[in-house]
């Protein structure tokens, strides 16, 4: 056996008062998880625009589904606990509590996959929020396109919100015809010589749009002619620090969501905590209340462990019963529909493996 | 005559004092929450302070923040008392206190109604002070180079960013001030010298707006320099092109929105601080009208006022009259006074 401890009736009384009470707190706590994948969402979605792709998404969507999958886990384990002192009801729950194993693990396996998202998909959310960036910036003098028309709005808004210029930094701007047509003098020389100054015959300038002025500048926002030093008293483009903001929006942005991200990790590595000792409390409970049935005195002590035999052993009988299941289902193709158990294989066996041979249990509700 | 009377069973003097109890603890956490109001309003308004020219609209919030401590204090305490005034013997200890506890949550009561309309009255001295606050403010946005006023222009332009304002009635406010500090002006160029010598001043004014002005619903890249003279664009597009509203206006619409939302709730929680005082009175009233009667068991009444209105103003008015009579002579004939004829006969 594994990890056994001696429950006397008083002890198993107060483990199922203990359980309980956790067990509510793991609902709370994923509900707590559920909600921070829905702010995590609507947050990503209000900055869509300037995503190239939904990769990052995964992360909010995998908090949200695990919340759910949580509360509903926590809940039946409450249930559980409930009855877990009643010999008459508890029997029901023995089959229902594989799965509940099972499902439990995962839960924590997805919540430890979503911290290491979190990091691991940095590098794509910077790729996408490049890719988006640089499309909202060249299409920023589109404001006649529909489809295109809002990205002016998008980009100017996002520049103010975050302090942020361009893509990687104000000179982006040099680059891209900002400026739409139709607000063209074209008769004006000035623009003409523009015009023929390069090979696409775009208008470029240098020069930003207002919304990367700093307001914590001393000196009224300089935009145009920024890398001229004559064409503004007293300046020098390359002392210049505080006119425009220094910090790209890409950097601007990935850094925001970064922190944001960071900052759930100690909230989702303490619900992995709650998970795990709910987990484990379960499994001493239920086999200490189904070593007290067996007793003949069902007030006496039992023993509760975390698994019948030591793990090699145990992970031996699961792969004999799995193939087992498996060669049943092939040499019985109809049997094969209404084995649900076949997954439940992978968890820690108990005592009730040795059914698993005859026809495959279904899940008590 | 008395005012509101109403007979009370013992059963029903129980049952008020615990529902007493009960609504003091829910008047503490009201307490709370006018507690809560008038930090939150403190701190917005402290937000942009410096757009504001006198401070005198705080005394709101302050107000607010004294009176929510004050129901706190005042209900924790009679929550206190009304448990005990259940039982005959223990009211006895706050029979003395009772009076004086009354009159104090009366005048709090009066407190909390005062800061409610308060709400509702300040609007027009925040007017005048947001008028003068961003007159000075956009008048000292060129210097910030000054110590007192380098903030200014930072200031200024978030608040037009975030309110969606410009200038203080309308864009055209900018064109009457210098916004454009001299460090930053080349006092060699002629042009910049016809500018300045062309009005008394020797301001350099310009039909220009700074950044902070420009809308971003705009669907063109921001016009601020030459607004006077711009021809290319047409009615339609020119009103797109800065925010048309005046800060003025957006402020006083902000925190105009904020405080009658408190004003209302502050209203019901005076309401509530009201009833809550009835009840008290009522109680008081009953408890000692029993120790009259000296029978515990026995109904007794309760009321709001002994007398009617008139008598208890006079009646008050007596006692206030005669309570600065009490170093003047005293009418008493066992007290001894020497008159003049006594103190002659003492010679001889």
């Amino acid at each position: 056996m594994l990890l056994k401890i001696t429950f006397t009736q008083q002890r198993r009384v107060r483990l199922a008062q203990g359980l309980w009470l956790m067990s509510w707190l793991a609902v709370m706590s994923g509900a707590f998880i559920f909600c921070l994948g829905v702010y995590l969402k609507t947050e990503l979605l209000r900055r869509a625009e300037v995503m190239d792709n939904t990769e990052i998404h995964m992360v909010p969507n995998i908090l949200m589904m695990v919340g759910l999958v949580s509360i509903g886990t926590n809940w039946v384990a409450t249930r559980v606990c409930q009855d877990s002192l009643d010999a008459s009801r508890f029997p029901r729950w023995k089959l229902l509590l594989m799965a509940w194993f099972a499902v439990a693990m995962l839960l924590c396996c997805l919540l430890l996959a979503v911290v290491v998202l979190s990091y691991a998909l940095q590098g794509r959310l910077e790729e996408s929020l490049k890719v988006g960036l640089r499309n909202g910036i060249r299409f920023y003098k589109d404001t006649d396109v529909p489809g295109r028309c809002f990205q002016k709005e998008t980009i100017d808004r996002l520049q103010m919100e975050f302090r942020c210029c361009g893509n990687n930094n104000f000179k982006d701007w040099f680059e891209v015809q900002w400026v739409s047509n139709r607000y063209l003098d074209f008769t004006s020389k000035d623009v003409k010589d523009r015009i023929r100054s390069n090979v696409d015959g775009r208008f470029l300038l240098d020069g930003v749009p207002f919304s990367c002025c700093n307001p914590a500048s001393p000196r009224p926002c300089l935009q145009y002619h920024l890398t001229d030093n004559s064409a503004h008293y007293s300046y020098d483009y390359q002392a210049e620090e505080l006119n425009l903001y220094s910090r790209g929006c890409r950097q601007a942005l990935t850094d925001y969501y970064m922190e944001m991200m960071n900052s759930t990790g100690p909230g989702v590595l303490s619900v992995i905590l709650i998970q795990m000792s709910v987990l484990v409390s379960l499994r001493y409970l239920q086999t200490a209340v189904e070593g007290a049935t067996a007793l003949e005195d069902p007030e006496g002590e039992s023993v509760g462990y975390l698994l019948e035999k030591g793990v090699k052993e145990t992970f031996e009988d699961v792969k004999a019963n799995v193939l087992d299941i498996l060669k049943f289902a092939q040499v019985d193709p109809s049997a094969a529909e209404g084995s649900p158990g076949a997954e439940d294989a992978e968890k820690p066996a108990d005592n009730t493996t040795e059914k698993a041979a005859s026809p495959t249990p279904s899940p008590a509700s | 005559m008395a005012v509101g009377k109403v007979t009370f069973s013992k059963v029903e003097r129980e049952k008020l004092a615990e529902v007493l109890w009960l609504l003091n603890w829910i008047s503490v956490v009201t307490g709370t929450i006018l507690f809560g109001l008038g930090l939150f309003l403190r701190v917005e308004i402290h937000k942009w302070q410096e757009v504001m020219s006198e401070q005198g609209i705080l005394y709101v919030p302050h107000m607010l923040i004294t009176t929510g401590l004050a129901a706190c204090c005042i209900n924790f305490f009679g929550g206190k008392i009304c448990l005990d005034c259940a039982d005959t013997n223990k009211f006895l200890r706050w029979k003395l206190v009772m009076m004086p506890y009354i009159i104090c949550t009366f005048f709090f009561t009066s407190c909390v109604l005062a800061g409610a309309l308060m709400c509702y009255g300040i609007r027009s001295q925040m007017e005048e002070s947001l008028f003068m606050g961003l007159r000075n403010a956009m008048r000292y946005y060129k210097d910030t180079d000054t110590p007192g006023r380098c903030n200014l222009k930072r200031t200024v332009d978030l608040l037009q960013i975030q309110f969606q304002c410009c200038g203080n009635t309308g864009y055209r406010d900018w064109f009457q001030i210098q916004w454009i500090s001299s460090r930053y002006l080349d006092m060699s160029s002629s042009a910049v010298v016809d500018r300045m010598r062309s009005n008394v001043e020797g301001k350099y004014l310009m039909d220009g707006v700074p950044f902070s002005c420009c809308s971003t619903f705009s669907p063109w890249p921001c016009i601020q320099h030459h607004l006077s003279t711009s021809s290319t664009q047409d009615e339609q597009s020119q009103q797109l092109n800065l925010w048309r509203r005046g800060c003025r206006q957006a402020l006083l619409d902000h925190y105009t929105g904020i405080m009658q939302s408190i004003g209302l709730t502050v209203l019901l929680i005076w309401l509530f601080e009201l009833l809550v005082l009835t009840g008290v009175r009522y109680l008081q009233t009953a408890m000692e009208n029993v120790l009259r009667l000296g029978d515990p068991e026995s109904e007794s009444d309760g009321w709001i006022l002994e007398n009617s209105l008139a008598e208890t103003a006079r009646s008050n008015f007596n006692i206030i009259k005669n309570l600065g009579k009490c170093y003047q002579v005293d009418d008493d004939p066992n007290i001894n006074v020497p008159t003049a004829a006594a103190e002659e006969e003492l010679p001889s």
